[in-house]
C-alpha cells in the first residue's frame, strides 16, 4: 500500500530533509524545480483537469452527434439531470451500483483476508503460490470477464455443471436471466478483486508483531480471540485504506460488466458506469446526458476519494511540508 | 522469524517429523486454494486446446478431447494485427508515462515547492476519476483536434491510468537516495539536469522498471479507452477485438480463448521475471480499475 512505502520512505528521508533545511533556498533552484514539474503540469491541466471540467460542461448542454457537425450545443441548465433523474433506468442502474459494491466490497475483502491469514503460515511453495493466485488481478480486466461468458455458459459451462454435479438439474440461465445477470458479473468481479485485497492485507498483516500472538497464546486465548483483539483491531487502518481504495475502484468498474452482459438484459446488470456509456455512445449518442450520470458518479467517486486521501496520506502531508 | 527459531531449539527426530508432515499439509492446502483461484485460467487455456465441437459439450472436457493448435493459427491470423496495436498501445504508455512522471518524481523530492505536493493531491484524486468521465471528454476534445482513431489519442488516455502510479511510486523510491550525493555532484559543477540525469535516473532504477512495465501492462490491457477513442479497425487491441468476438451472432470460442491466452502473456511474464518489480508496483499503492 502506498502508506506503508510512504512511511518507509518517510523514515530515511527525514535526516536529509533535515539538511536540506540548512542550505539556502535559491530563488533560482524553484524556477528549475518549476521546469522538471512542468510536463507533469501541463498533463494534469489537459488530461485530467480540461476533460473533468468539460464534462460538467457537457452535462449543461444539450450535447449530442448533431453537435459535432453543427458545433452547437445549446446550453440547458440543468434539464439533463431532470431528465436522468426521471429516466426509467436512472433508479435500477442506482440500486444495481449500490448491491454491486456492497457485494464486491464484502466477499472481496474477506475471502482476500481468509486467504492472506491462510498464507502467514510458512510452509514449502508459499512464495510461488501466492504470486499465482495475482495473475487473474494483472490480467487485462476485459479479458478475465471474457472467461467468465464460458464459465457461466447455460449448457455447455463448468459452473452449472458444478451445480448439476451437486444435484440440482434446473437450468441455471446465468447472462440471460434477468434476475441473475447482476449476480454473474458480481461473481467475476469479486473473482478478480480477491488478489489485490489478499496482497494489501498479506502486507498488513505481515507488519503486526509475532510477539503478541505468542503472549497471547501463553495467557491462553484461542484462534478466534486473537485474530479479534489482535489481528483485527491492528490491521484495521489497512483495512480501511483497502476498503476505500476497492470502493473507489468498484464504482469504476466497466470492463467486467461490458465483457460479460454489456449492462443486459435489458438493462439488468447496468450499474451507473455503464449506463453513463450506453447513453452517450450506445443509445441515441446523447453526450450530454452521458455527461450528467458521469457528473454524478465522479461526485461520489471523489467524495470517497478525499476521504481516502484525508486518511492514507496524513504521514505524507507530514513528511512534504 | 521466530516460527523457525522454534523449530530449532527442538531437534528431536520426532517432532521434526511431525513438524514436516504439517508443513505438507499447509502446502497442499495452499495448492488447493491457488488452484481454485487459478481455476479459470486454466479453463482458457483447456479450451484453447480443443476444436469448436469439444467445447460445445456436456459435460465438459477438463483436458483436450482431441489436442489442437488450430485456434492459435487462428487467432494468429485473426487477431494479429489487435495484438500488433496492444503492444504499441503498451509501449507508448511506457514512453509517456516515463516522459511525464520521472521529471516530476525528481521536482518532487528535490524542490519543495508548494505547487509540488498540489500535483500529488491532484494525481492522486484525478487517477480516480471514471474513466468514462474523462473519455467522454477527450472523444469531443480529440474530434475537434483530429485526433480521434489515432494510436496517440489512445495513447494520451491509457497514460492517465499510469502517470499518478508512476510518479508515486519513483517519489516515494527518489526520497531515499541520500541528499550527499546530489551535494556532492553540485560541489563538482553539476547542474540539476545533469544530477537528475546521472545520479537519479539511474538510481531509482528499481521504481522507473516497476513503472514501466506497470505502465506497459495498463497500456496492454486497457479497453475503455480504446473503445470510445478508435474506431479504425487498423488500431484495434486485443481488449476491444475479443469483445468484439464475443458479441458477434457464431462465437468461434477456441480462437477466442486462444486470442485471451495470449492476452494473458504479458501479466503471466512479469509475474515470473520480475517478481520483485511486481511487489515492489502493489505496495507502492496498486492503481488499477
Amino acid at each position: 500500500m502506498t502508506r506503508v512505502v510512504e512511511a518507509g520512505a518517510a523514515k530515511t528521508a527525514a535526516p536529509a530533509s533535515q539538511q536540506h533545511r540548512r542550505l539556502p533556498r535559491l530563488r533560482s533552484e524553484q524556477i528549475v524545480g518549476l521546469l522538471f514539474l512542468l510536463p507533469a503540469l501541463v498533463y494534469v491541466t489537459a488530461l485530467y483537469a480540461y476533460p473533468i471540467v468539460f464534462n460538467v460542461v457537457m452535462s449543461l448542454e444539450h450535447y449530442t452527434l448533431k453537435t459535432f457537425v453543427t458545433g452547437e450545443a445549446p446550453f440547458v441548465g440543468l434539464d439533463n439531470f431532470d431528465h436522468l433523474v426521471n429516466h426509467p433506468e436512472f433508479w435500477p442502474a442506482v440500486t444495481n451500483t449500490v448491491w454491486f459494491v456492497v457485494g464486491s466490497l464484502f466477499f472481496q475483502f474477506t475471502l482476500g483476508l481468509a486467504i492472506a491469514i491462510f498464507y502467514q503460515h510458512k510452509f514449502p511453495l508459499n512464495g510461488i503460490l501466492r504470486a499465482l493466485i495475482l495473475i487473474p488481478w494483472l490480467a487485462p480486466v476485459l479479458v478475465s470477464g471474457a472467461i467468465w461468458v464460458r464459465l457461466l455458459d447455460q449448457d455447455y459451462g463448468v459452473v452449472n455443471f458444478a451445480i448439476h454435479s451437486l444435484g440440482y438439474s434446473g437450468q441455471i440461465s446465468w447472462l440471460t436471466d434477468p434476475n441473475l445477470s447482476l449476480i454473474s458479473v458480481l461473481i467475476a468481479n469479486i473473482w478478480i478483486g480477491i488478489p489485490f485485497n489478499m496482497v494489501i492485507l498479506y502486507g498488513g498483516l505481515q507488519a503486526i508483531p509475532r510477539v503478541l500472538y505468542e503472549a497471547a497464546s501463553i495467557d491462553g486465548a484461542n484462534a478466534w480471540q486473537r485474530f479479534r483483539y489482535i489481528t483485527w483491531p491492528l490491521l484495521r487502518p489497512v483495512s480501511t485504506v483497502v476498503l476505500l481504495l476497492g470502493l473507489v475502484y468498484t464504482l469504476k468498474v466497466f470492463d467486467v460488466i461490458m465483457s460479460i452482459t454489456r449492462g443486459g438484459p435489458a438493462d439488468t446488470s447496468q450499474i451507473l458506469n455503464t449506463w453513463a456509456y450506453s447513453l452517450a455512445f450506445t443509445n441515441g449518442f446523447n453526450f450530454g446526458l452521458g455527461a450528467a450520470a458521469g457528473d454524478i458518479l465522479l461526485v461520489i467517486v471523489l467524495g470517497f476519494g478525499l476521504l481516502y486521501l484525508r486518511y492514507a496520506y496524513r504521514e505524507l502531508r507530514e513528511t512534504t511540508t | 522469524m521466530s516460527d523457525s527459531l522454534t523449530i530449532k531449539r527442538r531437534p528431536q527426530h520426532a517432532t521434526s517429523l511431525r513438524s514436516r508432515l504439517r508443513a505438507f499439509g499447509w502446502t497442499a492446502a495452499g495448492i488447493l486454494i491457488a488452484a481454485f483461484m487459478l481455476f479459470p485460467l486454466y479453463w482458457i487455456v483447456n479450451l484453447s486446446f480443443m476444436h469448436q465441437t469439444d467445447i460445445l459439450q456436456s459435460p465438459p472436457p477438463f483436458i483436450p478431447p482431441h489436442p489442437t493448435l488450430d485456434a492459435y493459427a487462428a487467432a494468429l491470423s485473426t487477431a494479429g494485427g489487435y495484438i500488433q496495436s496492444s503492444f504499441i498501445y503498451g509501449v507508448g504508455t511506457v514512453v509517456v508515462t516515463m516522459l511525464v512522471a520521472a521529471p516530476a518524481a525528481y521536482a518532487l523530492t528535490t524542490f519543495r515547492a508548494r505547487i509540488g505536493s498540489f500535483l500529488l493531491f491532484a494525481l492522486i484524486l484525478a487517477q480516480m476519476a471514471p474513466g468514462f468521465v474523462v473519455a467522454n471528454s477527450l472523444y469531443s476534445a480529440f474530434n475537434s483536434l483530429g485526433l480521434l482513431n489515432t494510436y496517440q489519442a489512445v495513447i494520451l488516455a491509457d497514460s492517465t491510468i499510469a502517470v499518478p502510479f508512476a510518479v508515486i511510486i519513483m517519489r516515494a523510491f527518489m526520497a531515499g537516495i541520500p541528499r550527499e550525493l546530489a551535494e556532492a555532484a553540485k560541489v563538482d559543477g553539476a547542474g540539476p539536469l545533469r544530477i537528475f540525469w546521472s545520479i537519479y535516473l539511474p538510481l531509482s532504477r528499481t521504481a522507473l522498471i516497476t513503472a514501466g512495465l506497470f505502465s506497459f501492462l495498463f497500456g496492454w490491457g486497457d479497453f475503455l479507452f480504446a473503445l470510445i477513442l478508435n474506431n479504425n479497425p487498423d488500431h484495434t487491441p486485443i481488449t476491444v477485438g475479443i469483445y468484439r468476438f464475443i458479441g458477434a451472432y457464431s462465437v468461434e470460442w477456441p480462437s477466442v480463448m486462444a486470442t485471451a491466452v495470449i492476452a494473458v502473456i504479458p501479466a503471466t511474464i512479469l509475474l515470473s521475471f520480475a517478481q520483485r518489480y511486481v511487489a515492489a508496483g502493489i505496495t507502492a499503492g496498486a492503481v488499477k480499475e
